[in-house]
């Protein structure tokens, strides 16, 4: 009977954009189409010349899928270790009883990533001649990429929503349901994009394990170098960016995959 | 359990204070919550009525004092398990906008380990309780959702484990006026269905007089000034803080309290039947001077007004304006009467019945002895 009409609530419901597959991956396109013309304008660019026999050491499908192999291995090895050493810190840096611990050891991961990882490679190596120069390599490179995921994973625990969490401790909810079903998945993104970050530039700097001996295209732009090939050099150079940039592209499908529903 | 009824809550001089800060913020506050009805917690801010609320399902631990619930002291229970048997719901809502809200609602029944064929039910029911379809909403995220409808479900989340008893920290306080009324009566509705024992924060006066059984009005450290019903308070403010935290206008408000089915409404009205003939009509419109006559179907509810100087023509009507049920109250009709300007307000009961005609006199009337009856006779105007 009542006259006045009850208000309706439902009214500008936001709508969610509909997932296309087609619209989410299709800029993932992009990238292995450019980085294949690229490669192909190489080997196209390096064909079109008479290789000599110190240019031809370095420049034959042997040699080259050898170190193309020993630089992924040793870049998804180091990510892995930094994953599990940083993703946990991250993660006990932001209980409140370690909550303070956050800053000071934010400021030595800076120092991890400011030093010139060349400068820390080899001061590693003159300093600890007993191990080997793998994991040399290795604690250089780890050095240099934890600081994007410690910081990541930090800010993307601190982003979420303090309202959600107090909810879920008042629903009944354990502190490690919390961070497991709550805290960890709404981190996520934030995540993800600390951990691309530290792919890129471990496939960055995997490049200089060629100064310890720890193999990698590195050993083809110092090859290039040494013996005053410009065409083997150039062909390191490519190398090494076409892998960062397809590193990324990977990282970035991933991250896409993994994203929570129901965030953007 | 069986000698004291469940949804009980006995605080016994709960103190909690932090060190560093000089006076604690709630101060032996002892209290008890009958089951099965609204307490409201209202006060300024800072007064530690949160700080309350929130000791009692120990996200704050006291730091001395005992909690009862059912009669059983919960004090040194598992907080976790304490806190499944309590739903809770707060202002911001915080639901999991990663997960839907059918999940979202399942939260407390998957805790507690019921089957999934136990919990879709217990979600679905829940959705219709609050009014959001299921097969529309069940599958939503948060973010595809209105304020109003996270604040729904928000609601059907902390009712997930059918638990007896309710914490809420202002539900409605992020919400429109016009949505927030919506909301404050069907949960209403809601609540005289299923009977909970409620806990509800809030620092707006009205709204506690309009939800509140009982009110307890806070004024600093967790320092209850008086505890009562809202016709209690409004009337007999136990002291200074009260008057002035009820402000002026506390006899405007009184009005709010009472129901129309509680009251007498004149039905000396005037009425003729919908398929009454024109000589019937004409005989009807003669034998009064009101200037409309109110039309009634076969099953007596009014279908509008008849104009008595067209009594005899064709029998069309002016649609009904303001019409008023058994759940409006004084206050709404006094509302309605200034809104619309019109004479006579058309009072039905819970079927839609005629029950009689409200005009601005006969509510004045119904107003004094309102506040005759409510203990102290005050000035209306």
């Amino acid at each position: 009977m009542a006259v006045i009409a009850e208000p309706r609530t439902d009214a500008a419901v936001p709508r969610v954009r509909p997932r296309s597959p087609l619209l989410a991956y299709g800029r993932h396109a992009l990238m292995p189409l450019l980085v294949g013309a690229a490669l192909l304008a190489l080997y196209l660019y390096v064909s079109g010349h008479e290789l000599d026999r110190i240019e031809r050491r370095s420049l034959n499908t042997e040699y080259l899928t050898s170190r193309i192999f020993d630089h992924l291995g040793l870049t998804l090895l180091t990510t892995a270790l930094i994953l599990l050493v940083a993703i946990p810190a991250g993660i006990l840096l932001t209980r409140p009883w370690a909550r303070r611990w956050a800053s000071p050891i934010l400021v030595i991961a800076n120092i991890g990533q400011a030093l010139p990882s060349l400068g820390l490679i080899v001061l590693l190596a003159v300093s600890f001649e007993t191990l080997g120069v793998n994991q040399i390599a290795i604690i250089a490179f780890l050095a240099y990429g934890i600081l994007p995921v410690l910081r990541n994973t930090i800010a993307g625990l601190q982003q979420v929503d303090r309202s959600v969490i107090e909810s879920a401790r008042g629903m009944g909810m354990t502190r490690g349901a919390v961070l497991r079903r709550i805290e960890l998945p709404l981190a996520v993104p934030v995540i993800l994009a600390g951990v691309r970050t530290a792919l890129v530039i471990t496939v960055g700097t995997v490049a200089l394990a060629t100064f310890v001996g720890a193999g990698g295209l590195g050993d083809v732009i110092n090859n290039g170098i040494n013996s005053s090939r410009d065409l083997v050099l150039l062909s390191g150079s490519v190398m090494v960016a076409a892998l960062a940039l397809l590193v990324d592209w990977a990282a970035g499908i991933v991250e896409d995959l993994l994203k929570p529903r129901g965030l953007s | 359990m069986t000698d004291v009824a469940t949804g009980t809550i006995r605080l016994e001089k709960l103190t909690k204070s932090y060190d560093g800060h000089g006076k604690p913020a709630v101060d032996s506050l002892t209290m008890d919550i009958p089951a099965g009805e609204i307490v409201v917690l209202v006060g300024p801010s800072g007064c530690g009525k949160t700080t309350t609320m929130k000791l009692i399902n120990r996200l704050i631990e006291p730091t001395s004092g005992r909690i009862y619930l059912d009669g059983k002291d919960v004090t040194r229970e598992n907080p976790d398990l304490l806190r499944r048997r309590i739903g809770y719901s707060i202002q911001q809502t915080g639901l999991f906008p990663h997960r839907t809200v059918a999940d979202n609602i399942a939260t407390v029944p998957r805790m507690l380990g019921w089957s999934k064929d136990r919990t879709a039910a217990r979600v679905d029911e829940l959705l219709n309780l609050v009014g959001l379809d299921p097969d529309t909403y069940r599958r939503r995220f948060p973010k595809q959702l209105s304020g109003g409808q996270q604040q729904r479900v928000g609601v059907a989340r902390a009712l997930g484990g059918d638990p007896e008893v309710m914490l809420m920290d202002e539900p409605f306080g992020a919400i429109d006026p016009l949505n927030r009324e919506a909301l404050q009566n069907e949960f209403l509705r809601i609540q005289a269905e299923l009977k909970k024992t409620i806990v509800f924060v809030t620092h707006d006066i009205d709204e506690a007089v309009k939800m509140g059984d009982r009110i307890a009005i806070f004024s600093q450290n967790g320092r209850v000034e008086q505890y009562d019903t809202p016709e209690k308070i409004l009337s007999e403010p136990a002291n200074e803080f009260v008057s002035s935290f009820i402000g002026a206008g506390a006899a405007v408000r009184r009005l709010s309290l009472s129901r129309l089915a509680d009251v007498e409404v004149p039905d000396n009205w005037p009425t003729v039947g919908a398929d009454d003939s024109a000589d019937r009509r004409r005989v009807a419109a003669a034998g009064t001077d009101r200037d409309f006559l109110l039309v009634l179907d076969a099953d007596r509810r009014p279908v509008g007004w008849l104009p008595a100087a067209e009594a005899a023509e064709d029998g069309r009507t002016v649609p009904l304006l303001g019409a008023l049920g058994p759940g409006d109250t004084l206050y709404e009709a006094l509302d309605r009467m200034l809104t619309y300007s019109s004479t006579g307000h058309v009072v039905t009961d819970a079927e839609g019945r005629y029950r009689g005609v409200l005009e601005l006199d006969s509510l004045r009337t119904l107003i004094h002895a309102n506040n005759s009856a409510a203990g102290q006779s005050q000035e209306v105007s």
